[in-house]
């Protein structure tokens, strides 16, 4: 198997910085390099060198590349039982909202922003949210806008939804075409899909729910430690922030301004 | 790093392997068996014998002589020798944790102090991540192909990589506590 080393990496980083101002540098070494050769093997690329020099002349190349840099696998409910405890723990309090605004941050194709509109919705309380969805790939919230959803996966979302305690019917949430399963538009009238970068851009709003599952994964300890002041700065006082199931903050001193609400589902809360 | 996946067939052999091992191994361990994802699983707790065994978080810590096992749904990479990453990027031959995935990450890692092992399966995942392992001067045993349950996965690391040493479960056993004694003249 074809192998980057080091070396390279800082090369093709400092390159996509110097030129397209994308920052990668604080993203997790080993993953990022498998999302290098990934994309060398869709691009027939054999050596990093040419994929480095392809990459100084040819834009057009580089927006390709973005959508494989980029890990864009997602599912409805995954993990069932995390939904089945924000519904137990979080939603009760986020009742007590007149307005519930809810960040979900690094969205992919936007599976886990519908798990949580049908989530709101079975609470009662989707007509108080408002949803920011955002993601670094443009490509990835077109999808997400067009809420497509493959129809083969269905049948795993719906064991998932009925785990998680889902007492509907699970296929009245969506219209089916041959391919593609599509959440109702009425139901996502409240969301809002839009390009943010968690490494350069800034706070722009305030929430009492954050959710940013498996995106952590992604980025080194120093990018994490970032990204939590920038989750703990976005959220309202006693605000919620949702992570991966096997992410952790406990390394970072930030964990100290949360307080866990659900220490195996990964729930937190800012405190005061 | 002793690291070992299996799959289909390979739960028996890996809970008499890990029973049967000295206490003292001394390499720590890691284990990729592919498994259902969005389930409540034991698993952990049905292989902890002498050792609790550890489902990392991502970023954590590698101590040493512990025990560790891929979390459902994740791959699980080592980032150096000094700490795990997680990675939920697509599924390699439909899983997830895929074992050359673990193996490529073991073998850029440890290189020639990687021991790469595969037991029974009815995919050939893992076949590719122990040549990495051998390319990388590492070592590559598989569960004897006769005495596996599903032999397609040690059969499939036999033709990708003839250097494979195919083992049973015995030969495994004494095989570690010879690569403990190795180890430690390495330190």
């Amino acid at each position: 198997m074809k192998d980057i080393d080091n070396e390279e990496l800082d090369v093709l980083v400092s390159l996509i910085h110097r030129q397209y101002g994308y920052d990668f540098s604080d993203y997790a070494p080993s993953s990022l390099k498998r999302r290098f050769l990934r994309f060398m093997d869709h691009a027939a690329i054999e050596e990093v060198g040419e994929l480095t020099s392809r990459l100084q002349q040819d834009a057009v190349f580089f927006e390709r590349m973005t959508q494989f840099i980029t890990v864009n696998v997602t599912e409805m409910f995954r993990d069932p039982l995390f939904y089945r405890a924000l519904r137990e723990l979080v939603l009760p309090r986020l009742a007590t909202y007149p307005i519930i605004k809810i960040w979900h941050a690094g969205c992919a194709t936007g599976e886990e922003v519908f798990s949580m509109i049908i989530l709101l919705r079975e609470a009662g309380l989707l007509e108080r949210c408002r949803i920011y969805a955002t993601d670094l790939n443009a490509l990835n919230l077109d999808k997400a806008e067009k809420a497509f959803i493959p129809l083969k996966c269905m049948k795993d979302y719906t064991q998932n939804y009925q785990q998680m305690g889902g007492m509907e019917d699970f296929s009245g949430y969506y219209t089916a075409d041959h391919e593609h399963a599509i959440i109702h538009p009425t139901l996502r009238r409240n969301v809002v899909f839009f390009q943010h970068n968690l490494v350069t851009d800034q706070v722009f709003n305030e929430f009492q729910l954050i959710c940013c599952r498996n995106v952590f994964i992604y980025f080194n300890r120093q990018l994490q430690e970032r990204v939590l002041r920038l989750f703990y700065d976005s959220l309202a006082p006693l605000g919620y922030l949702t992570l991966g199931l096997k992410e952790s903050m406990l390394f970072s001193g930030e964990h100290r301004r949360f307080e866990p609400v659900s220490a195996a589902y990964k729930i937190f809360r800012r405190k005061n | 790093m002793i690291a070992i996946g299996g799959s289909a067939g390979s739960l028996p052999v890996l809970a008499a392997l890990l029973e049967q091992l000295p206490a003292s191994v001394n390499a720590t361990m890691m284990i990729i068996v592919h498994r259902l994802k969005n389930v409540v699983s034991d698993l952990d707790r049905l292989l902890s014998f002498k050792t609790p065994i550890i489902e990392p978080d991502d970023k954590e810590t590698i101590l040493p002589h512990r025990i560790y096992l891929a979390p459902q749904n994740y791959h699980l990479l080592v980032e150096n020798e000094d700490a795990f990453a997680l990675d939920y990027a697509e599924a390699l031959h439909y899983s997830r944790p895929s074992i050359d995935v673990s193996f490529a990450s073991v073998a850029a890692v440890y290189g020639p102090r990687a021991l790469g092992i595969l037991l029974s399966g009815a995919s050939k995942d893992g076949a590719e991540g122990l040549q990495s392992i051998i390319a990388a001067g590492g070592t590559g045993i598989v569960q004897d192909p006769e005495s596996a349950l599903f032999d397609t996965m040690p059969r499939a690391a036999l033709e990708l990589c003839p250097e494979v040493l195919p083992m049973s479960l015995d030969a495994m056993v004494h095989f570690l506590q010879e690569f403990k004694i190795s180890a430690t003249h390495d330190q």
